[in-house]
C-alpha cells in the first residue's frame, strides 16, 4: 500500500468522524487489514469493505455513500461546495424556523447564561414557603419570564420513578414458584444430599420504559419550553431508556440531543432539530409516523406512553382514531396530558381530544407545577391504578380530582 | 473450503441457491478473514438467518443457532448442572455408602452445554458458524454478556474453570431492530444492512429457489410484491413472502396472477387485517393492470 494512498485513508476516516459518524483509531486499522484482503483497485470491493467497518447504524449508510463518492474521486472545481453542502446538511437538514427555546430569555439582564444561572440560585434561596406554594399552582401559560426560571429550578427536584414491571430475568429471591437447583443443590451437599432447604427465584423488576411525545404547535407555544425542560429533567432522572418525540405538523425525535448533560445546549440542539416549531397540529399524522417509524422500535418491554397536547387537531380525525387505538395496544399504559385541563371551564370537546379520548388510559392535567407532581404520583403506581380505571371517561374525572390547588372544578 | 476471493465467495453461494449483493459478499469474506462477527440488519423477511445456514454449508461445518428472547440468561445461553444426573450420583453414591464429594459433582460430565458453550468447545476442532439469532429480543443484560464473550472468545465457569479457543468460531448475529442493539457491541462486528432485493435480484432468488414456477407467473408476483413496498404499509412483505406467495401459487397451478386469486390469497403475503383491508379489491386490480401492462 503507497503512502499516499494510507494518507488518504486517514484523511477519510478523519472526514466522516467530522460528519458525525462513530470513527475510531481500531476500525481504521482493521480496515487498513482488511485491504489485504482485497484489490484495491476494484472501486466497488475497497467501497463495501470500507463501509462495512466503518458503519454500523443504517442512518449512517447514505450520508457515507455519498461522502465515499465526493472523497476518492477527483477533485473539481465545485468540490469545496460540495462538501459544504455535506458538512451543512449533516448538522440540519433545511431551513430553520426561529426556535421558540431560544428566543425566550430573562428580560431585566441581557448578560450571558452563567450570570443568570447564578441569579437563579439566589432566587432558589430566597424564595419562602408560601412563594413556592403560589408558584406551584400558578398555570405555566401565565408566568413572567423569572417565574418560570424559579419553576425550571423547582422542576430539577421533582422525583421521577416509573412503576416497574416483572421482567423474564430471574434472580435469587423469595418467591415461592421457582425453584433454584443450582443452589438447592449445592446446600443439599453440606447435608450429604439430603435437601432440607429449598432455595428460589424470584422475577426481577425493572422500571418501565417512557415515551414522550410532545405537542410543539402555535397552540401549546405557551408551554413549550418549560415542557421541554420538564421532558430533559425526567429524561436525566430516570434510569431507564426514555424516547422523546416533538411534533406539530410532522414528527421529530430529539432522544439524541436531550442526552447531553448541558441543559442549555440540549435544548439549542432541539432547536435545531425541529422544523416546524409553532406550526399547525396534525396528531394523527404524526402519530402515524410514529406508529410505522418507531412503534416497533421504542415500544415493547410494557412501555408507557406520554402525550402531551391540548387536541386542536387540524388533521383527520378518523386517522387520529386509528391511530390512537393501534398505539393503545402497543403499549402498556396511554397517558395524555392536555394544559387546557387545568382551566376552571374546560371540557374535552375538540374534535381531536373526543377521537382520542375512549383510547386513553389516564387523561391529566398540566399546567402548572402541582400538576406535575401528580404525575409523578401517578407515573409510579401504574401497575395498581390501570385496572381500576374503566375507561378514560373516568380517568379523566380521577385526573381532576388529584388536582386540588383551588381551582374549583365541577366533576 | 477456504475462499480466496469474494467472486468465489459471491458464486459459490449463488451455487447454493442464496442471490447474494456484493456487498454482503464482501462483508461476508471480510468477516471470515479477519475473524470478526458480522452484524446483519434488515426487515423481516430478507433471508438473514439463510445467510448463516449457507455460510455453514458452504464451510463445511455445524450450524449452531442461539435463538434470542427476553430473559435469555447464562443457563439457557452458556451451560446449565444436569441436576437430576446430579440427584440420581448422590443416591447411587448413598446406597454403596459413599458420600458425594463436590468436586465431583459439578464436574464435566455433569454440565449441560448451551450454544455458546458448544460454538466455542468446538471451534478447538473445527470452528463452527455460531448464529445469534434476533439479538434484538434480548435484553441489555445478555448483551453485555455476549460482548465479553465475543471479545475474547472464552467463558467461566466457576466450577470447572476457563473455556476459551484461540480459533473463533464464524459468528453472524440478526437483527430486526426492535430495540437498539448497544453501540459498543456493533463496533466488535463488521456490520451489513440488507436491504430489499430489486426486480431483478428478487426475480433471479424466486427462480433460483423455485424454478418449477412458471415465467409469466414468477415476473408477476415479484412485480406484484415491488409494488406493495410501494404502498404505505403497516408490514411491508419480505422475500420469504415472495417465495411462499410463489409456493402457494404454484400449488394452486396457477399459472398467472388474476384477481380473485390474488383476493385469495393476500394474507399469505400481508400480515396484517388493516394492510389486507387496504390491498384487497379495487387497489390490488390496479396493481395488476399496471403490471400486466409493464412487465408482460
Amino acid at each position: 500500500m503507497s503512502g499516499q494512498f494510507l494518507h488518504n485513508l486517514l484523511l477519510f476516516g478523519r472526514v466522516l468522524r467530522r460528519l458525525g459518524l462513530d470513527i475510531n483509531p481500531g476500525r481504521m486499522m482493521d480496515l487498513v487489514s482488511a485491504l489485504d484482503h482485497i484489490e484495491i483497485g476494484q472501486k466497488f470491493d475497497f467501497f463495501f469493505a470500507a463501509r462495512t467497518l466503518l458503519v454500523h447504524d443504517r442512518e449512517d449508510l447514505a450520508l457515507f455513500d455519498e461522502a465515499f463518492e465526493l472523497f476518492w474521486r477527483k477533485p473539481t472545481e465545485s468540490w469545496d461546495v460540495e462538501w459544504q453542502g455535506l458538512t451543512r446538511r449533516r448538522k440540519r437538514s433545511g431551513p430553520v424556523v426561529t426556535p421558540p427555546p431560544l428566543k425566550e430569555e430573562p428580560p431585566q439582564n441581557d448578560d450571558s447564561t452563567s450570570s443568570s444561572g447564578q441569579e437563579l440560585s439566589i432566587i432558589e434561596v430566597t424564595r419562602t414557603y408560601s412563594d413556592r406554594e403560589l408558584l406551584r399552582h400558578k398555570n405555566f401559560a401565565e408566568m413572567s419570564a423569572e417565574e418560570s426560571e424559579a419553576v425550571k429550578q423547582m422542576m430539577s427536584h421533582l422525583l421521577w420513578n416509573v412503576s416497574e414491571r416483572k421482567t423474564r430475568r430471574h434472580r435469587i429471591g423469595k418467591g415461592h414458584r421457582l425453584i433454584d437447583m443450582r443452589r438447592t443443590l449445592r446446600q443439599s451437599l453440606r447435608s450429604e444430599g439430603e435437601i432440607i432447604n429449598w432455595s428460589y427465584r424470584e422475577p426481577k423488576s425493572k422500571p418501565r420504559p417512557l415515551i414522550v411525545i410532545a405537542d410543539i404547535s402555535g397552540s401549546m407555544e405557551r408551554y413549550t419550553r418549560l415542557l421541554l425542560h420538564f421532558i430533559y429533567g425526567m429524561k436525566a432522572a430516570l434510569r431507564q431508556p426514555v424516547e422523546a418525540f416533538v411534533f406539530s405538523t410532522r414528527l421529530t425525535r430529539i432522544t439524541r440531543p436531550l442526552q447531553i448533560r448541558d441543559l442549555d445546549l440540549a435544548l439549542k440542539n432541539v432547536g435545531l432539530l425541529v422544523h416546524d416549531w409553532a406550526g399547525g397540529t396534525r396528531i394523527g399524522e404524526s402519530l402515524k409516523t410514529f406508529n410505522f417509524e418507531w412503534a416497533r422500535r421504542v415500544l415493547g418491554r410494557g412501555a408507557v406512553v406520554l402525550i402531551i397536547s391540548d387536541g386542536w387537531d387540524r388533521g383527520d380525525v378518523d386517522l387520529l382514531k386509528r391511530e390512537m387505538a393501534r398505539l393503545k395496544r402497543n403499549c402498556f399504559s396511554l397517558i395524555w396530558l392536555n394544559p387546557l385541563l387545568g382551566a376552571p371551564d374546560y371540557e374535552p370537546l375538540t374534535r381531536g381530544i373526543q377521537a382520542a379520548l375512549p383510547n386513553i388510559d389516564h387523561f391529566l392535567p398540566v399546567h402548572n407545577l402541582a400538576s406535575l407532581e401528580d404525575l409523578a404520583v401517578r407515573l409510579s403506581d401504574l401497575n395498581g391504578s390501570r385496572n381500576s380505571v374503566g375507561g378514560a371517561k373516568k380517568s379523566k374525572h380521577e385526573g381532576r380530582q388529584v388536582h386540588k390547588d383551588g381551582n374549583s372544578f365541577m366533576p | 473450503m477456504n475462499f480466496t476471493s469474494i467472486d468465489q465467495l459471491q458464486s459459490a453461494m449463488h451455487e447454493q441457491r442464496y442471490i447474494a449483493e456484493r456487498g454482503l459478499a464482501t462483508s461476508l469474506y471480510l468477516a471470515l478473514k479477519l475473524h470478526r462477527p458480522l452484524f446483519l440488519e434488515g426487515e423481516a423477511g430478507v433471508g438473514k438467518t439463510e445467510v448463516a445456514k449457507i455460510m455453514a454449508s458452504l464451510l463445511d461445518t455445524e450450524l449452531i443457532r442461539l435463538q434470542c428472547y427476553e430473559g435469555l440468561d447464562v443457563h439457557h445461553a452458556v451451560y446449565e448442572w444436569n441436576y437430576t444426573r446430579q440427584m440420581m450420583h448422590i443416591r447411587l453414591l448413598e446406597a454403596s455408602g459413599e458420600k458425594a464429594k463436590e468436586s465431583e459433582l459439578f464436574g464435566p460430565e455433569f454440565l449441560l452445554r448451551r450454544p455458546l458453550l458448544q460454538a466455542i468447545e468446538q471451534s478447538r476442532e473445527k470452528p463452527p458458524v455460531l448464529l445469534i439469532d434476533e439479538l434484538d429480543r434480548s435484553d441489555e443484560e445478555f448483551e453485555a454478556f455476549l460482548l465479553e464473550v465475543l471479545s475474547d472468545f472464552q467463558i467461566t465457569i466457576p466450577e470447572i474453570g476457563t473455556i476459551k479457543t484461540s480459533n473463533p468460531p464464524v459468528v453472524v448475529i440478526t437483527s430486526n431492530r426492535t430495540r437498539e442493539v448497544h453501540d459498543a457491541l456493533k463496533r466488535r462486528c463488521l456490520y451489513y444492512w440488507i436491504d430489499y432485493p430489486s426486480f431483478e435480484k428478487e426475480l433471479e432468488i424466486v427462480r433460483t429457489q423455485l424454478p418449477e414456477a412458471p415465467a409469466q407467473l414468477a415476473r408477476q408476483i415479484t412485480g406484484f410484491i415491488q409494488a406493495l413496498r410501494e404502498m404505505d404499509l403497516y408490514k411491508l412483505p419480505g422475500v420469504a413472502e415472495t417465495l411462499d406467495w410463489t409456493t402457494a401459487l404454484v400449488a394452486l397451478d396457477q399459472k398467472a396472477l388474476d384477481p380473485i386469486i390474488v383476493d385469495e390469497t393476500l394474507g399469505a403475503i400481508l400480515k396484517y387485517q388493516d394492510d389486507v383491508e387496504k390491498v384487497k379489491g379495487d387497489q390490488a386490480r390496479l396493481i395488476l393492470e399496471r403490471i400486466k401492462a409493464g412487465v408482460d
